[in-house]
């Protein structure tokens, strides 16, 4: 392949944009990638600021920094900028760069539908942030938006449901067209049981969303007629019913959770191996896994919802198919540790991530097990123990593998290795803040402290304390981050091919930085060299 | 046999330096567990939550340790080849069938305690539990009692001004008084938004859903004072709407009960006589502060979300928060409140706004109440109508 230095040429026969043009009217899968990664990234430190605002006012018992009002809108907002904004464009930017070649593919199936779901995103977010400066501020209901209190939102009101449909219709269209390219363009020989775990995880993750996203947007627009008009799907007096919402919410929060995580099991299932020297134990049953674990996913939508008055048989019902979700996730995670096992590992950056994420992700798939068990979760329900499980789940869960991720693939995007004692040090950083910041969260839930509230009893105080010191560590640990991906972009020893020594896969085959169109001819994937 | 005599004693003292340092942590308010508390079926939760806790910390040890233990003899460093092995069915079988057994033993007291949980049936008592923005109020059904119940602590406190007292935010005017011994049905319901009932000592979480009634029991074992809260996100005064129950012994609740029958009739009569104008104005300030949760204590309000009280102040907000205001004649063309008779005002309270966070205080307040109220709003923070609203009045308004 002549054509090594993609960025900054293009090798096409028309003439290319450069400048912001090239950004706003690429199609390519490399660049688009690199949008959505480096939004994911804004939104991580704009919903990692919100997160600094309630965990300041939360220092100490008292209202000393923001009113009451204001502390609901950070906690609105802090939630659907990480999950909408951080997470979920993380992913998608890992597919766009990784999936064509991954799978010997020249770019995405549809490019130009890939570039209007990534310029979806910045207007659906400056249409959510700007309504932090409307009258009355922004949604101040929980990222949950349940009725009737989401409809006592002020002006913001329409500006939040119009951009959560914006996000909507950016996830749909991105999933659509992992699913066409991952269906359509595999070079010949990438059977589907052989291809990477990470291909394999995403398209499982695209169903789900294709699924499930529309479900929201249905949500989310009966709360608008419900308030503009004269609709009473959620409101009793109307002959509606306020728990119905919560049941379409949660059709489409349960999946939306494994939307964030199934991803970051596949990335996990590529570094452990590189990095173990060793094939990953059960490929298989991963895949196999995986797929229980989104059927699953479907079926235990209101174990959100236990406390709602629900019939005994529904609350069993919902209680047995949410510990059954243990069984695909414990072998998972066995499956990692089999990898581990007997193999000849070294300690990298990205292996660092995934190992901490192996552990923190199945201390909070503990705390999911003991929520699962409805007489238990009564008194978990709403209160911090279940905001450390899911940030436990999410943070050194799905944040972790993004950051794994980034460390493990930068080198082949930028042609540069990272600086690797850095990389340690945020690691490290991150690793030690992550947990100051929410194993407390368990304590203070057990002893009784609810979730979203800006002021707290006295006994509350001092791991409310730490974990507000465990915040701002881990939130400063995080600058780190971002000058080692700037440092790695402007520069640095060349990465070499084959950036890990234990790498297995399509990608290392390719030169660092990739060419423009990855692969211009399709490779043959013979059985000996198929998913590492 | 002196060294492995040596390594007890050392053990033993460790242990003992750590149970030290456990009890003083324990003394600086460290509370890291649920407790057991007061009930059979909080007992039950109490000790699922361990068992389970248990089972977990043991999963995780084996688990972890498989790892650790690979992490560091297995590393390149060491000179570890890596073998190739992959794959395994009788492994795979393995640990996909013992998970699912502890899952089964896992479920047979969850659903053994579930079920004890949610069998209401054959109460000696039943009470009514409504949910406000941001109160609670308990009717007893079989007694006609009913009131509100309000957080205690004050805004100084809250802000600083003033010393937090022991059960800060964890307190009320007038709590849940229930009998010792008594199975006590509860049904939970909303007036405005979805609340949750939360009392951590009971193991009763219960949201409380406006146009739905759920129920759910509970019998005390041991008088006392239990403290919980609202858990679902109810709006900006979520974190101020606390639970108080006292329990009783039998002759005490039937103490209680008598005395409060006796000073809501005597309120109730108090509603035919005439006020002075200092009576009402004391009432007012101390109805006036379920009003301050929104409009605040100096009537000023929160900009573009609570409108002031205070004649010529300006408010701003989107046009369909504006536009009630203005048909109520709330409102002057120049966007500042305006002042509007005591019937107007009155009708404001009584009936609220359709489609605002301002909800209808009729069935909430009694006539001395809103009569009080509406003097005291009247005639503060240099509002000077001079008016005294007599309850009377507020009966024929009603």
């Amino acid at each position: 392949m002549s054509a090594t230095t993609a960025h900054d040429t293009h090798h096409d026969d028309h003439a290319a944009p450069r400048g912001l043009m090239r950004w706003l009217t690429t199609t390519n899968h490399k660049d688009i990638g690199t949008l959505y990664l480096l939004f994911s990234l804004t939104m991580f430190f704009v919903g990692g600021s919100f997160a600094l605002v309630i965990r300041a006012e939360l220092f100490q018992p008292g209202l000393q920094i923001v009113n009451p009002h204001f502390f609901n809108q950070m906690t609105t907002m802090h939630a659907l900028v990480m999950i909408f904004g951080a997470v979920m464009p993380a992913f998608v930017g890992l597919a766009n760069w990784l999936i064509p070649m991954m799978v010997g593919a020249p770019d995405m199936a549809l490019p130009r539908m890939n570039n209007w779901s990534f310029w979806i995103m910045p207007f659906a977010f400056t249409l959510l942030l700007s309504t932090l400066f409307m009258d009355g501020g922004g949604p101040a209901g929980g990222w949950t938006l349940y009725p009737p209190l989401s409809l006592q939102t002020g002006a913001a009101f329409p500006f939040v449901i119009l951009s959560i449909h914006m996000m909507g219709v950016s996830s749909v269209m991105g999933a659509i067209n992992v699913i066409a390219t991952i269906l359509n363009m595999r070079a010949p020989g990438m059977t589907l049981m052989r291809m990477p775990l990470f291909v394999w995880t995403w398209l499982i993750t695209a169903y789900l969303l294709i699924a499930v996203m529309p479900v929201l947007a249905g949500a989310v627009t009966m709360l608008l007629t419900d308030k503009y008009f004269g609709t009473s799907f959620f409101n009793a007096a109307g002959g509606g019913d306020p728990v119905m919402f919560q049941h379409i919410f949660w059709f489409f929060g349960h999946p939306e959770v494994y939307i964030m995580i199934l991803p970051a099991f596949g990335i996990v299932s590529q570094i452990i191996p590189t990095f173990a020297r060793k094939p990953l134990f059960g490929y298989a049953s991963m895949v196999y896994a995986t797929a229980s674990i989104a059927f699953l996913s479907f079926i235990v939508w209101a174990h959100h919802m236990f406390t709602v008055g629900m019939p005994l048989a529904g609350e069993l019902f919902f209680m047995y198919a949410t510990m059954l979700i243990a069984v695909p996730t414990g072998v998972k995670v066995f499956n990692w540790v089999a990898t581990m096992w007997r193999g000849s590992m070294t300690f990298e950056t990205p292996m660092l991530f995934a190992i901490a994420f192996v552990v923190l992700f199945t201390i909070g798939g503990f705390s999911g097990l003991m929520l699962a068990i409805a007489p238990a979760d009564f008194q978990y329900q709403d209160t911090y123990f279940v905001v450390a499980h899911f940030h436990y789940v999410l943070v050194p869960g799905a944040i972790f593998s993004i950051m794994a991720a980034a460390y493990y693939w930068l080198p082949k995007w930028t042609g540069h290795r990272y600086d690797e004692k850095l990389g340690r040090l945020h690691f490290w950083c991150s690793a030690i803040g992550v947990n100051v910041l929410f194993f407390p969260q368990h304590f203070l839930g057990l002893a009784g402290m609810p979730r979203r509230i800006p002021d707290y009893a006295l006994q509350f105080t001092e791991f409310n304390m730490i974990s507000s010191v465990g915040a701002f560590m881990f939130g400063f640990s995080q600058l780190i981050f971002l000058y080692v991906v700037i440092k790695c972009i402007r520069g640095g020893e060349p990465a070499g091919d084959r950036v890990w020594e234990g790498a297995h896969g399509l990608e290392w085959t390719l030169s660092s930085p990739p060419p423009h169109h990855s692969f211009q001819t399709p490779p043959e994937i013979k059985e000996a060299e198929a998913h590492s | 046999m002196s060294a492995s005599r040596r390594v007890a004693g050392a053990c033993g003292r460790a242990a003992l330096a750590g149970s030290l340092l456990w009890g003083t942590v324990a003394q600086a308010a460290f509370e890291l567990n649920m407790t057991p508390g007061a009930t059979a079926v909080s007992r039950d939760v109490y000790h699922l939550h361990m068992t389970i806790f248990w089972i977990c910390v043991a999963i995780g040890v084996v688990v972890f340790g498989v790892m650790f233990w690979s992490i560091y003899h297995h590393r390149k460093s060491r000179g570890a080849v890596p073998a190739q092995f992959h794959e395994s069915t009788a492994i795979e079988i393995a640990w996909t069938v013992v998970p699912v057994m502890i899952l089964v033993g896992m479920a047979i007291p969850a659903t053994r305690t579930l079920v004890a949980m949610e069998d209401t049936s054959n109460p000696d008592l039943t009470v009514k539990i409504t949910g406000y923005q941001w109160k609670w109020r308990y009717e007893y059904l079989q007694d006609g009692v009913s009131f509100y119940s309000n957080l205690k602590t004050s805004a100084q406190q809250m802000h600083g001004e003033a010393p937090k007292g022991e059960h800060y935010l964890l307190e009320v005017d007038k709590p849940l008084v229930l009998p010792v011994g008594k199975k006590v049905r509860l049904l939970t319901t909303a007036a405005d938004v979805i609340h949750s009932w939360w009392v951590p000592a009971l193991a009763i979480k219960k949201d409380a859903i406006p146009g739905f009634i759920n129920e759910v029991w509970t019998r005390i074992d041991t008088p006392g004072t239990y403290r919980g809260q609202c858990a679902e996100l109810c709006g900006k005064d979520h974190g101020f709407m606390p639970i108080v129950i006292v329990a009783l012994n039998d002759a005490d609740y039937a103490k209680w009960l008598a005395d409060t029958k006796a000073s809501l009739a005597a309120e109730a009569d108090s509603a035919n006589r005439t006020w002075d104008r200092a009576e009402l104005m004391k009432k007012g300030a101390e109805v006036y502060q379920t009003c301050a949760a929104c409009h605040q204590a100096n009537g000023e309000g929160l900009p573009g979300v609570f409108p002031p009280l205070v004649k010529g102040k300006p408010f701003s907000g989107s046009e369909e928060m504006l536009k009630p205001l203005r048909e109520r004649g709330l409102l002057a063309a120049d966007n500042t409140i305006a002042a509007v008779s005591v019937e107007q005002q009155a009708a404001v309270i009584l009936k609220g706004i359709p489609g605002t966070a301002m909800a209808a205080f009729g069935p909430q307040l009694g006539d001395v109440e809103v009569a009080a109220l509406l003097t005291y709003i009247r005639n503060s923070w240099g509002n000077d109508l001079g008016d005294v609203v007599q309850p009377a009045a507020i009966k024929a308004l009603r």
